[in-house]
């Protein structure tokens, strides 16, 4: 659908397609430009861009994705409840229309920005850049950017985040993982939402859910949790904070923390293929 | 579902390196796509006529080089290739193990012409 309509074009990649590359006409033959950049360099550049502002105050950033309904917010309402008096949390809400979720983020006395994206299907480096100027990173521990629910196109985009966490509920069935490879291989962790309706859902098996994760070769760490028992919680917010510890260290040892899975630059690939002959 | 997107991307790259060696035309522009980059081919072709309309990439030929799933098992070091979702080793099984080919998404090359 949004391959035909036009509805990708989000307020943060408008201004791609405005640009119109400016020729000098001049007399000459063929010629062939390689290249080997990444599809996505511009947002690609913007996302280290925006790491940069993450690191320059010291807030580690991550990305909560899912599909829609499977409880990221009401993740983060508990987890703020639970951890919010001792780390200062911000949070950038992603969704097409309404303020709904940063209103709810805001009730429970936590900075949240929300980015409307239309009928964008993601958010994007650009819009999330938009997003961290109105907060004030230098007073913020941890950033939790929440991202469009959909489980394909967000995984494509690098926002600058540090961590990915993939949410995966109970009522979806425990076959997502395999049905959409590259966004659960790209989790950094993976949560096992409303655990809490387990003994009344006896399709979902968590191991399926686990083993399923284990075969795109992804080791991250699987977790039950409920954001309504809090069943689990102590698993995440253990997660969380030594997520927290590594990524200070990192940062003193002057490193970068980035997802661990991260698509492929050109450096990688710049000798795998032959190139097709002219 | 973000193929316009990543369109719109590959268009504002490909105008730059046009002006850059003052070309008039593009002609032609290969891409290599892995299943794992989360672009489907298919996708990114119908995508790419709304993209490049009124660019001088509007009569550009798109010549996708799709790329095979490879994986080396951390385990036993075999090469094997693989599917999107299961990246497990083909030869002992082991699911420990490190994809060497099959999330590209790269602008390989263009082709350009000065004068039509």
């Amino acid at each position: 659908m949004c391959d035909t309509c036009g509805c990708n074009v989000t307020p943060g990649n408008r201004r791609l397609i405005e640009i119109k590359g400016r020729l000098s006409v001049t007399p000459g033959d063929r010629m062939a430009i390689d290249v080997l950049q990444d599809l996505l360099r511009e947002n690609d550049r913007q996302a280290w861009h925006n790491r940069e502002h993450f690191d320059r105050h010291q807030v580690l950033a991550v990305n909560l994705m899912s599909s829609p309904g499977s409880g990221k917010t009401a993740l983060l309402e508990t987890t703020i409840e639970a951890i919010g008096h001792e780390f200062n949390i911000g949070v950038i809400e992603g969704d097409l229309e309404t303020e709904n979720d940063a209103q709810r983020i805001r009730a429970k006395g936590v900075p949240a920005i929300q980015i409307t994206t239309g009928s964008a299907c993601h958010l994007d480096a650009h819009m999330v850049h938009g997003a961290l100027h109105q907060l004030d990173l230098e007073n913020l521990d941890i950033l939790f950017i929440e991202n469009v629910g959909n489980l394909v196109c967000p995984a494509s985009f690098d926002l600058g985040h540090h961590r990915n966490v993939t949410l995966l509920s109970v009522t979806e069935g425990d076959d997502k993982p395999a049905k959409y490879p590259v966004m659960f291989r790209a989790a950094d962790a993976m949560l096992i939402t409303k655990a809490d309706l387990l003994p009344v859902l006896d399709d979902f098996k968590c191991a399926n859910a686990e083993r399923n994760l284990r075969n795109l070769a992804n080791p991250a760490p699987v977790m039950e949790v409920s954001a309504k028992t809090r069943q689990g919680f102590n698993d995440w917010l253990t997660w969380l904070q030594r997520e927290l510890q590594s990524y200070h260290q990192h940062l003193a040892r002057g490193e970068k923390l980035c997802p661990k899975i991260q698509r492929e630059g050109h450096d990688l690939h710049a000798s795998a293929q032959a190139s097709p002959a002219l | 579902m973000h193929e316009l997107a990543v369109c719109q991307s590959i268009i504002e790259q490909v105008s730059r390196i046009a002006a850059e060696y003052q070309a008039q035309f593009v002609e032609k522009i290969h891409l290599q796509i892995g299943p794992l980059s989360g672009v489907e081919p298919e996708l990114l072709e119908s995508a790419f006529p709304i993209a490049c309309a009124n660019t001088a990439a509007a009569k550009a030929i798109l010549v996708i080089n799709k790329l095979p799933i490879r994986v080396r098992c951390d385990t036993c070091r075999s090469e094997s290739e693989a599917s999107a979702s299961r990246l497990v080793c083909g030869v002992c099984g082991d699911w420990q193990t490190t994809l060497l080919s099959g999330g590209e998404m790269l602008l390989e090359r263009v082709e350009l012409l000065a004068e039509h």
